[in-house]
């Protein structure tokens, strides 16, 4: 498979990347290395394999449902790039 | 007084203890060392007043007879870990000023016991890459170069700054972290001794996330035993990060000597590439009559898989990575760029964050999670690392203790040399590691000897899960074996 240069403005914008027009022809071809590297995995038979969801075998641990932090909104907004006392400030959402 | 800078970690503990020296002299020592080797580029931020009220700290416990067991030691940390109060970027124009105002959980074990710290460690931007190149601080350089050449070289990637750093004798220790061979292949590139633990023995709390099912920390060392001793504090259960295993840690270190009489040790056939340097296949072969020598049986082993590990490898890494790279978007911290709407600034800070490698990868990554393509890569992928781990599984099985194969295909190469045109020629350098980090096995990469070029050479050991002190014992027999390699001194 490979992708065209619509799908690269496609995903670039799933992924939330701004792309320009000059940048469209190298990460297409980059792409699409990629995927042609990737390709050979079409070879391996995996009839009947389970995919991996745990590299360790373990049980999920669970935390009991108590509260054990918090009152630290000073350091969550601390580095955020503009803030209005403890919220984040964005660029209007809702008209 | 002999040069403070050139004594293992296990020597600086003895003398610290004996009183040779104080943590402050010990320190100070490798403060002038880094100051002196800023061409290299391995640190991206200094610590120096921290790192000299650390050591009169450590000097105080040590003179109370109460200190831990890395009081004193000067180490450097992987810009990857969250150091509280001191910037962490993760190498990434997207983080910018990102100041912590947390302690990553291995780090603060390694203050509990008394370390001290002479700052941060360049990478690969968010640990992508072999080289060291894709760092936004720029390259990093190797300490080795070839014989009567002034070119300088990788330290590989993406833990570069903690090879280059260790072999530079720039600090006694680094952290560095490994989602496809970052620990394991910079330190066969610097003659420095790297070990990725089993997944879930390092907590993971922290440190920056790039894939999250094939993230490890662990140390990159002067000598075997120095890597043991640095393990032993930065392993450990933690509840704060879920697949961190509550495993007791065991006392590394007392696998150091420890007789290899009688362990299986197996050779993998499709680790023998077609094409494969013959000084690479030579060392290979050194190695294992090493281990023969010291009592342990060779045997052939077959990893049928191994073939597809890297394939699959860049499949998973950039899906996940794509996912854990969606909390860079300008809110929260780090860089913002406007835009007219809030996509925009999204689209905007991104573009101008992150760098051509990371972008590439979270672009395949969205791509391969795409409505449409989750099945016919994402899922086949983890199929195929199933395989890829019941191939070692069916190993372990045979009664085979750990298997040997070469660290890297080639030695270290030159700055600008690989991946110019083709992405993938620079990720055929973790061929040999990559499958570890599929399997979550544990890894280590000791330095065995030279090329025809003069430079170092490394061997890897992986191991049964959790049995890193068995990698100690065997590689201990190749440390022994091969001696210990330090490079001359150009900066």
């Amino acid at each position: 498979m490979s992708v065209d240069a619509a799908t690269v403005r496609r995903i670039a914008h799933l992924a939330r990347i701004a792309v320009g027009d000059d940048e469209v022809p190298h990460l297409q071809g980059e792409l699409n290395a990629m995927l042609a590297f990737v390709e050979q995995l079409s070879e391996v038979n995996v009839e009947g394999v389970e995919p991996m969801t745990s590299v360790t075998p373990m049980e999920m641990k669970k935390r009991q449902d108590v509260v054990n932090d918090g009152e630290i909104a000073d350091d969550i907004v601390a580095n955020a790039p503009a803030t209005e006392g403890h919220f984040f400030l964005v660029p209007k959402v809702v008209e | 007084m002999t040069d403070l800078t050139s004594l293992t970690l296990a020597e600086a503990r003895k003398g610290l203890a004996a009183k040779t020296f104080t943590s402050l002299e010990l320190t100070d020592a490798h403060l002038s060392a880094m100051e002196a080797a800023r061409v290299l580029n391995a640190f991206v931020m200094e610590t120096p007043d921290q790192a000299r009220a650390m050591a009169r700290e450590a000097d105080a416990e040590i003179a109370k007879g109460d200190a831990g067991p890395l009081a004193g030691i000067p180490l450097g940390i992987k810009d990857l870990f969250a150091t509280k109060g001191v910037r962490t970027t993760a190498c990434s124009k997207i983080l910018g000023n990102f100041v912590p105002t947390y302690e990553s959980t291995i780090t603060s074990q390694l203050w509990r016991d008394g370390a001290v710290m002479l700052g941060k460690l360049n990478n690969d931007e968010f640990a992508m890459g072999s080289s060291n190149e894709t760092s936004c601080f720029g390259p990093v350089g190797n300490p080795w170069r070839r014989d009567g050449s002034n070119t300088t070289l990788v330290p590989g990637g993406s833990s570069g700054g903690s090879a280059s750093a260790v072999a530079a004798l720039l600090c006694m220790g680094a952290t560095a972290t490994d989602t496809g061979g970052s620990i394991r292949q910079p330190a066969a590139f610097t003659a420095t001794v790297g070990i990725k633990p089993t997944y879930g023995r390092c907590s993971r709390w922290g440190v920056v996330a790039f894939a999250s099912s094939l993230d490890q920390a662990g140390p990159i060392a002067r000598s075997v035993r120095d890597a043991a001793i640095l393990l032993r504090s930065m392993a450990g259960h933690d509840p704060k990060d879920t697949t961190s295993v509550d495993i007791a840690v065991p006392d590394y270190e007392a696998s150091i000597g420890k007789s290899v009489k009688g362990m299986k040790i197996g050779i993998p056939k499709e680790y023998r590439l077609d094409g494969m340097p013959a000084e690479i296949e030579k060392l290979w072969s050194e190695g294992a009559a090493w281990l023969r020598s010291a009592g342990a049986e060779l045997v052939e082993v077959s990893l049928p898989h191994t073939k597809y590990a890297l394939p699959a490898y860049y499949i998973v890494a950039p899906a996940e990575a794509s996912s854990n790279l969606a909390r860079y978007d300008g809110v929260r911290y780090g860089l913002r760029e406007q835009g007219r709407n809030i996509i925009e600034m999204y689209e905007n800070t991104r573009a101008e964050g992150f760098g051509a490698e990371v972008k590439r990868r979270v672009m395949i990554g969205t791509y391969v999670l795409s409505a449409g393509y989750y099945d016919a890569y994402y899922l086949r992928a983890q199929k195929v690392r199933t395989l890829i781990k019941k191939d070692f599984e069916d190993c372990f099985a045979k009664g085979v203790d750990a298997i040997l194969t070469p660290a890297t295909p080639s030695a270290a190469f030159g700055i600008g040399e690989k991946g110019g045109a083709d992405p993938v020629e620079m990720y055929l350098n973790d061929i040999f590691t990559v499958t570890v980090n599929m399997a979550g096995l544990p890894g280590i990469a000791v330095p065995a000897g030279k090329d025809a070029q003069g430079l170092p050479l490394g061997l890897q050991l992986i191991g049964r899960p959790f049995d890193e002190g068995t990698l100690f014992s065997l590689g201990e027999v190749i440390e022994q074996a091969a001696g210990r390699f330090t490079p001359v001194r150009w900066w």
